[in-house]
């Protein structure tokens, strides 16, 4: 559906608002349109009184007064009008503008995990702020005002060309002109847009990554290369902003200029006329008067046609979004999730991520099972396929083949909310919010009371350093690692996610930042946590799931071995290998030789 | 000016409680503490600084406004002219009308033209400050220190880059045509008193009563606009964060609270902008009436004259005019008010953002480091993120030119904080820091970068290709460079699996590659970079012993002649460096090399059984001592 009709969809949505700003903005422009005439009748009997023609002074005078009378009183209510109607326009615009600001918000959370990975968050961004403002200026600026200014030509040029019919046309013969110029600039304006709101994006996505990236600018002392960067992109995008202002401004003069023509005309033609004697002086006045009043709304036309072709591109960029369906949602019917043991189930299970062609494949034929009170351990070389196991069981993404079952029910087919909460995953890559200790422990429940938390980040090991702290829960921690070391991090993330107590846990890598001494009394204080409940511990360090109940080794995204942690060393495959490296045989690997050597690392 | 670094950043001690929650509404109020403080006009004038460099083309873009101007306020005057000469030569022909007629075109063929070079070199140069100053915002952020930029919150800073830059946008979009309007109003009013003085003073006098009007309206105007303008960046701010933290907002099923709140705060930034626009649009019948007022005036007063002969039919109709274009700028301007004041708001928060004080700086004369030997100096160091609470206590120990060092010890020991300070992130509070035998403080801060190389911890990458992540700004780096390295770290063959390779595009932040290639990736860009001194920090956290291993091989020919100063907590990792230093609490406890560490038995044999012990074959006794060690860490 075209964009511009959409919005005018929503806009008629506010029946009461729309109506009422119509008929003010048709009452205001009649009195707009009353000015002109009272103006031409008094400049007739003024004129009259002169040439000595009709009424006495007295009248004259009586007449002067009532004009003046009917201006302002034609002033007041104009203003009134417009007044109202203008407001109903705003009050459109923003109420358009919320719903869509919600609409955009809504989707935007439950979009699956495979759109955030394509869709930069600087464009998310973009979309959210400046495309929903591109809409509600349109609605609130360019919408009524077009209604306004059909308006005022149409009724005003029907009366014109009622007094006088040829300097009627005249004074109309604008506007043919004015509307050609608006329709080809709105086109090529259109496209001017769409393509300077692209730059944009890099140029806010090359900003945005920047300022997240600040430690690796500083650390590699980019400055001058991120200023090229920036340079680059900003000055592709003031080509084209350029280009946009010369289009919007030469249409303008353009216009204006047919504009002051017809006037012109009007004039050239009504002064013979006058001399003819087929008109009065106030005649002339009245139809110059009127076209004073189109002169400001004829500027305004440039202003419409850029808004209308900005709200084209910002609205399609918004709905794009809206229309999406998340890859990942309820099967219609999904009833909540019923949990008896608490035991998961992989089975031949396949996963590629992207589709069709681009699709890079991360998971192939994966069996497992955990029940209550069991853990898995999964190790395997980066990129092998671990975090990717950890996202399908919360249904971040979907197997492409196989399914992952939670007591026997297939995880599609249940709710997502009753599965996410049975399952608690602690990611590799920490996020915490820029807020409080506590809001960011809290943060899976709000109910959650200072003991709760203290609970969790006790077990976590991060309670006594926040307790250390001179505004202990209520300190900031902020996305750059504001306050917190990268292990004091993770171990907030855990304590996030043990909070909530899921009957499946998975730590991604969790402990990877943390020393192997807290690691050990992490998972110390997570044994009456686990004890009931389904483990899985993805680890480089083997000590992290040395007892679990089986250990799978992957790589490329297959189980290439598994067993417990004797099996796999009597296997002798590359569990052991990884075994050997890390145990403490240091001295036979040529390493300890190295140290003596000045270049050993 | 002293308060608003603090308004920008987030302060220390923020009032507590979760009902903001991580969802904006207390940073919202953190960020818009800027609110309180008084609105002033230098914002116009700092604005006009920026545009110095186009003095010349603004010239001629004033000449061209006069020329605007001077047509303008003809056109009214052609047309009295006319139809004074209509009245005038009743009986004869109407040649002398073309005439007019002809000089009317003129005008207006002037008009056209002086209009079309003041709008496009006006527009033309206002858009080019906006990327001005936008470029001047992102120069800034470029300089200051890491100290203010942990503080900041990305989404809140691309706000004020882009949404704020915006406003600024839509002012100059609407008012750029205004310009003009602005020096007609003053050649209206010079006109008007030469036609006919008394009745264009009598007319005029309505002007005082709006002054009057305004100054009362003003106020309360104001506050509603500077609520508005509050309550769309906490709308913003909440948007940002959901967006950037959308991942932990599915894992913690928070959507439908989120949802909630900013719900919340979208009704609340609607209800104020809606309250703003009764504001600004109650000015209107206000000019309105105004304007019928003026033209009241002139109907009865000048009617009389001209009754009573002392005035023109045409100055009449000419007054009539003049009155008309002289209310209709002041009518788009008040219209237009909200526009304004959004722009000046924004304008604050932009120079917020410029006048934060950069408070690490080259010193004058500072020396450029080129050819160093690499040594690394730690002297003395006391440092802290927070005054009163230092981090690292007299932390003193030197690397010598092509030693590799490691730094271990318990999360939050100290050991990032000292990489940090090596590469002068933060200046120390006491002591201080050599490196290849300079202070870090008396060399510029961009030759210390290209002489220390980093891997971070948090690995980061950028969007582009595998290619161009590796080569980063190392514009020297060849091809062959890039693959070497990328051999070196192990990340090769999982490069070469990929279907375009070295050319696959990343998503943001690295997000189609597992973390581990993301560390590679991070490794190999540091080694591209090639600079005598390497500090790596957990640069090896989240790879697998194996292919750890592979690196550490390749490393030890790449790593010949510099210096490296690694951590890790995997202690396997760091047993084959010359030194072991072991960090508790930001103090030195121990030196050594990993066998007298061992024979030691002190914190690092400790943390060295821990490593590969299982869970309950660790003496209980080592756990209880390892807990004394690490606790309050
Ligand atoms: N930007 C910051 N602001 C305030 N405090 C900080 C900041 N960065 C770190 N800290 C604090 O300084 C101390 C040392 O942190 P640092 O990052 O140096 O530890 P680390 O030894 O690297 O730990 P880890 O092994 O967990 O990474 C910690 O207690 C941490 O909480
Ligand atoms: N969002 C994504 N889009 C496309 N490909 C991805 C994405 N995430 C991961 N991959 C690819 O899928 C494969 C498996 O990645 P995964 O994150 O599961 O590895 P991992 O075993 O967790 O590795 P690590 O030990 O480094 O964390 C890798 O080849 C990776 O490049
Ligand atoms: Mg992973
Ligand atoms: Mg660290």
């Amino acid at each position: 559906m075209n964009t511009v009709v959409r919005i005018l969809r929503m806009a008629a949505r506010y029946r009461f608002r729309l109506g009422l700003g119509v008929v003010c903005t048709v009452i205001a422009a009649n009195f707009q349109l009353l000015i002109p005439q009272f103006l031409g009748a008094a400049v007739d009997h003024a004129q009259s009184l002169l040439a000595g023609t009709g009424a006495s002074p007295a009248e004259a005078q009586a007449a002067l007064q009532w004009a003046a009378v009917m201006l302002l009183t034609a002033g007041v209510l104009r203003g009134l009008f417009t007044m109202i109607h203008n407001y109903q326009g705003e009050a459109i615009g923003q109420s358009i503008g919320y719903e869509l600001r919600l609409a955009y918000f809504e989707k935007l959370q439950r979009m699956s995990f495979a759109y955030h990975d394509r869709v930069h968050s600087g464009d998310l961004m973009t979309r959210g702020m400046l495309d929903v403002e591109g809409i509600r200026r349109f609605v609130d600026g360019a919408m009524l005002r077009t209604i306004v200014l059909v308006i005022l030509v149409g009724y005003g040029g029907y009366h014109l060309i009622g007094i006088d019919p040829v300097l009627g046309a005249l004074a109309l013969s604008f506007v043919p002109v004015v509307a050609w110029r608006a329709a080809v600039s709105s086109i090529t304006l259109r496209r001017t847009w769409r393509a300077l709101q692209e730059r944009m994006s890099i140029l806010t996505r090359i900003m945005e990554e920047n300022l997240g990236g600040i430690r690796v600018v500083r650390a590699f002392a980019a400055r001058a290369f991120e200023m090229a960067k920036f340079d680059t992109a900003s000055d592709s995008a003031i080509v084209l902003a350029m280009r946009r202002i010369q289009i919007r401004y030469t249409n303008a003069a353009f216009m204006t200029f047919s504009y002051y023509a017809a006037m012109g005309l009007v004039l050239w033609v009504g002064s013979h006329k006058i001399i003819e004697g087929a008109i009065t002086v106030g005649t002339l006045a009245e139809f110059l008067a009127f076209m004073a009043i189109l002169q400001q709304p004829v500027r305004q036309v440039g202003m419409i046609v850029n808004s209308t072709a900005r709200a084209f591109v910002s609205g399609g960029r918004v709905f794009e979004l809206l229309d999406m369906d998340p890859a990942v949602q309820d099967k219609p019917g999904a009833a909540p999730l019923r949990l008896t043991d608490g035991v998961i189930r992989f089975e031949h299970v396949d996963f590629a991520y992207g589709e069709g062609e681009g699709a890079s494949p991360a998971l192939h034929d994966v069996n497992f099972e955990v029940g209550p009170g069991k853990s898995l351990g999964i190790v395997g070389p980066p990129g092998s396929g671990k975090s990717t196991i950890a996202h399908l069981i919360p249904r971040f993404y979907d197997p492409t083949l196989g399914r992952i079952t939670i007591d026997g029910q297939d995880i599609r087919d249940v709710t997502l909310d009753s599965l996410r909460e049975a399952v608690g995953v602690v990611q590799q890559d920490t996020f915490l919010f820029t807020a409080t200790v506590d809001s960011n422990v809290a943060y899976g429940d709000l109910s959650a009371d200072r003991e709760r938390i203290v609970n969790a980040t006790d077990s976590a090991q991060l309670h006594e350093y926040i307790d250390s702290l001179p505004t202990g829960y209520d300190t900031l921690v902020g996305e750059r690692g504001l306050t917190l070391s990268g292990g004091q991090r993770q171990r907030l993330s855990i304590a996030r996610s043990i909070l909530l107590t899921p009957a499946i846990i998975v730590f991604d890598d969790s402990t990877a930042s943390i020393d192997a001494a807290t690691e050990q009394r992490i998972h110390a204080a997570l044994k009456e946590l686990t004890r009931a409940r389904a483990t899985i511990i993805i680890s480089h360090r083997l000590s992290s799931f040395m007892h679990a109940d089986e250990i799978l080794f992957i790589d490329q995204g297959r189980i290439v071995e598994r067993g417990s942690h004797e099996e796999l060393l009597a296997l002798g495959g590359r569990y052991k290998e990884l075994y050997d490296l890390q145990a403490d045989f240091g001295d036979d690997l040529g390493l300890a030789a190295s140290a003596a050597a000045p270049e050993g690392a | 000016m002293a308060m608003m670094p603090q308004s920008l950043a987030v302060p220390g001690k923020p009032p507590g409680g979760r009902p903001g929650g991580p969802d904006g509404g207390l940073n919202d109020e953190m960020d818009e503490r800027i609110f309180g403080a008084a609105f002033d006009g230098r914002i116009v004038q700092r604005f006009l600084k920026f545009l110095t460099p186009y003095r010349a083309r603004l010239a001629v873009a004033f000449c061209a406004v006069v020329a605007f101007t001077l047509t303008q306020l003809s056109i009214p005057l052609v047309i009295r002219e006319a139809i004074d000469q209509a009245l005038v030569t009743d009986t004869q022909d109407g040649a002398l009308l073309d005439l007019i007629a002809l000089a009317f075109l003129g005008v207006i063929v002037l008009n056209l033209i002086a209009m079309y070079i003041q709008e496009t070199i006006v527009g033309k140069t206002a858009e080019r400050i906006l990327f001005d100053v936008r470029r001047t915002m992102y120069v800034h952020l470029q300089r200051l220190s890491m100290s203010f930029m942990d503080k900041t919150e990305v989404g809140r800073l691309m706000a004020r880059l882009q949404s704020d830059v915006g406003a600024l946008q839509e002012f100059l979009d609407t008012t750029v045509t205004a310009i003009g309007d602005i020096l007609l109003l003053a050649g209206i009013v010079t006109v008007l008193i030469l036609l006919n003085w008394q009745l264009g003073l009598l007319t005029l006098s309505v002007v005082l009563v709006l002054l009057i009007v305004r100054m009362i309206w003003l106020p309360l105007a104001k506050k509603a606009f500077m609520r508005a303008r509050q309550t769309s960046s906490i709308v913003n701010g909440a948007l940002a964060e959901n967006i950037n933290g959308v991942r932990t907002v599915q894992e913690m099923i928070r959507e439908r609270v989120n949802f909630e709140r900013f719900e919340i705060k979208a009704a609340d930034n609607l209800r104020s902008h809606l309250r703003a626009a009764k504001f600004s649009q109650v000015m209107i019948p206000i000019v309105d009436t105004l304007t019928g007022a003026a033209m009241a005036i002139v109907v009865v007063v000048g009617g009389n004259m001209v009754i009573g002969g002392s005035l023109d039919v045409g100055v009449m109709v000419a007054f009539i005019f003049y009155v008309q274009r002289f209310f209709d700028p002041i009518r788009s301007l008040t219209i237009q008010y909200s526009v304004m004041q959004r722009a000046m708001a924004s304008g604050q928060r932009i120079f917020e953002v410029i006048d934060v004080p950069v408070d690490i700086v080259d010193k004058p004369g500072a020396l450029a480091l080129d050819q160093i030997d690499g040594a690394i100096e730690l002297r003395g160091v006391t440092f802290g993120y927070l005054p009163g609470q230092p981090v690292l206590n007299d932390i003193n120990f030197r690397v010598a030119p092509g030693e590799t060092v490691a730094l271990v010890g318990p999360t939050g020991s100290g050991k990032t904080s000292i990489t940090a300070l090596i590469h002068r992130f933060y200046d120390v509070w006491e002591g201080s820091i050599l490196v290849g035998g300079h202070d870090v403080r008396d060399v510029t801060q961009h030759s210390l970068g290209k002489q220390v190389g980093m891997v971070l911890q948090d690995p980061f990458l950028f969007t582009g290709t595998i290619f161009e992540n590796i080569k980063y700004c190392s514009a020297e780096a060849t091809r062959d460079d890039v693959v070497a390295a990328a051999k070196a770290v192990d990340a090769h063959g999982f490069i070469t699996r990929l279907p375009k390779g070295y050319d696959t595009m990343l998503e943001q932040r690295g997000g189609n590659l597992s973390l581990g290639q993301r560390q590679l990736l991070s490794f190999a860009r540091a080694i591209v970079a090639d600079t005598k001194v390497l500090l790596l920090d957990e640069a090896t956290a989240s790879i697998d012993s194996h292919t750890e291993r592979q690196i550490q091989l390749a490393l030890k020919s790449l790593l010949a002649g510099r210096t490296a100063l690694v951590i890790a907590h995997r202690l396997a990792t760091v047993r084959g460096a010359d030194r072991i230093i072991v960090l508790n609490q930001g103090r030195i406890v121990e030196t050594g090399s990993h066998r007298e560490l061992m024979a030691k038995r002190g914190l690092y044999h400790r943390l060295y059984a821990m490593n590969y012990a299982s869970f309950d074959d660790i003496p209980e006794e080592i756990i209880r001592q390892a807990a004394a060690d690490t606790s309050a860490t």
